[in-house]
C-alpha cells in the first residue's frame, strides 16, 4: 500500500512538552510515520504531546484509528495529549468520534502549552 | 490544478465522507424483524470509552485484480453489505447501501439461540473504504473499517476492527470464546465476499493487543449493556404478546 503524503516534525518547546507539526494527510498508511514521530517526541521527562493540526489536509477514518492508537501509547507512558489548529470540520470529527474526551483541544499553541 | 484547487478538492471529498456530528443516535425507521431497544438515544462509543483490553483485528482476503477492482469491490460491499453476513445474523440498513450518517439495526446470533439487538452508525464512507461505529451498549466500543486496495496483481479486501469490550460482562464473554466467534464471523463474511466474485479466498487474520490494560473506571458501561437489555426484552415477549391479544379483543368487543 502507498505511503501517505504526510510529514510529522517534532519540536521541543519546553522540558515537559513536545509539539508534533502534522503536514499532509492522516490515513491508515500513516502508522509508521506517526509512531516514529511519537517515539522521537517521547524523551525522558516528556509529560505532554501537543499535536499541531494546522497543516492537516485530509483525514479519513483510518487516520482517526491511528490517532487513537497513538493516544493509547502516550497514556501508557503517562503523557497527556493536547491538540490545536483543528478546523471546525476536524473539531466536529473529534467530537463525533469522542476523541475529544481524551485529547484536550485548544485554539492556539500558547493555550495548549499553558494547559500542560 | 493549482495547489489551492487541490486543497479545496481534498477538503470537499473529506467533508462528504464523514457523518455529520450527532450527540445521540436516532433511528428513522425500524424494519420488520428489527428491534430498536439499544440504539435510539444512545451515544457513539469509541475505544476510548470502552472497558476491556484494546485490540486491533485485521482480516484480509486477496482476489485477482482481473476479477474486481478495489473501487468496484467497495461499491459492491456497500450496496450488498448484509448479503455477506453469516446466516443467523441480520443487518437492517437502508436499502440504498452505506452512506455516512446512516444508522443500521443489527440482530446478532449468540450461543443458546439468544439474539442480541444492537446497531451501528456509518461513521465514514468513500470510494475505497467505509467505517461503522458502535453505540453505547454494543459488545464492543470502537469501529470496523472495511477497505480495499490493489497490490501486486491482487485486490485485497480488508475488515479491520479497533475495539475494547464495552463492559466487564462483554469482556468476560469475549475472553471465553467471543473473540474466536468474532474471528469466525469475519472469516465467513470475507469468504462470502470473495465467493461473490467467483473466487475461493483464504482469509488471513492478524490480531494485535494495542493495550492490555482494562479501563476499570468504565465498568458502569454495563448499565447500557445490549446483552442484558436484549435478554430482558426476550423474557418479556410472552407478556407483550398477551397484552397485544388483550388489546385486540377489547377493540373487537
Amino acid at each position: 500500500m502507498p505511503e501517505a503524503a504526510t510529514s510529522f516534525e517534532v519540536r521541543e518547546v519546553s522540558g515537559g512538552a513536545r509539539v508534533i507539526d502534522i503536514k499532509g494527510d492522516i490515513t491508515a498508511q500513516s502508522e509508521d510515520v506517526l509512531m516514529d514521530a511519537h517515539n522521537r517526541a517521547s524523551g525522558e521527562g516528556v509529560k505532554a504531546i501537543v499535536l499541531n493540526f494546522s497543516g492537516l489536509d485530509y483525514m479519513n477514518s483510518g487516520g482517526i484509528g491511528q490517532l487513537v492508537t497513538m493516544l493509547v501509547r502516550a497514556q501508557r507512558q503517562h503523557q497527556s495529549v493536547l491538540a490545536y489548529g483543528l478546523s471546525d470540520h476536524y473539531r466536529e470529527i473529534f467530537e463525533l468520534t469522542r476523541l475529544d474526551d481524551a485529547v484536550g483541544i485548544h485554539s492556539s499553541e500558547d493555550d495548549a502549552l499553558a494547559a500542560v | 490544478m493549482s495547489e489551492h484547487g487541490t486543497e479545496e478538492q481534498a477538503a470537499a471529498r473529506d467533508a462528504t465522507s464523514w457523518a455529520k456530528s450527532v450527540s445521540r443516535l436516532n433511528v428513522s425507521e425500524v424494519p420488520e424483524g428489527a428491534v430498536n431497544i439499544n440504539v435510539e438515544g444512545k451515544r457513539l462509543a469509541s475505544p476510548i470509552q470502552g472497558f476491556g483490553k484494546m485490540w486491533q483485528k485485521t482480516y484480509q482476503v486477496r482476489l485477482p485484480v482481473e476479477r474486481v477492482s478495489a473501487v468496484d469491490l467497495i461499491a459492491t460491499w456497500k450496496r450488498r453489505f448484509p448479503d455477506f453476513w453469516p446466516k443467523g445474523n441480520a443487518f437492517y440498513g437502508p436499502l440504498t447501501g452505506i452512506e455516512p450518517g446512516d444508522v443500521a439495526l443489527l440482530n446478532m446470533a449468540l450461543p443458546g439461540k439468544m439474539k442480541l439487538s444492537t446497531g451501528v452508525m456509518v461513521l465514514y464512507a468513500d470510494e475505497e473504504s467505509f467505517t461503522l461505529m458502535t453505540p453505547q451498549g454494543h459488545v464492543f466500543a470502537g469501529w470496523i473499517t472495511f477497505s480495499a486496495a490493489e497490490a501486486e496483481g491482487h485486490t485485497v479486501a480488508q475488515a479491520q476492527v479497533l475495539m475494547r469490550a464495552s463492559d466487564p460482562i462483554f469482556e468476560l464473554g469475549l475472553t471465553l470464546g467471543g473473540h474466536k466467534q468474532e474471528d469466525i464471523f469475519w472469516d465467513q463474511t470475507l469468504t462470502a465476499l470473495a465467493a461473490h466474485f467467483d473466487h475461493e479466498g483464504e482469509v488471513d487474520t492478524k490480531v494485535v493487543c494495542v493495550d492490555n490494560r482494562r479501563q476499570w473506571s468504565r465498568w458502569r458501561n454495563v448499565w447500557h449493556s445490549s446483552a442484558i437489555r436484549s435478554t430482558l426484552y426476550m423474557l418479556g415477549a410472552p407478556g407483550r404478546a398477551l397484552r397485544r391479544l388483550f388489546r385486540r379483543d377489547r377493540a373487537v368487543a
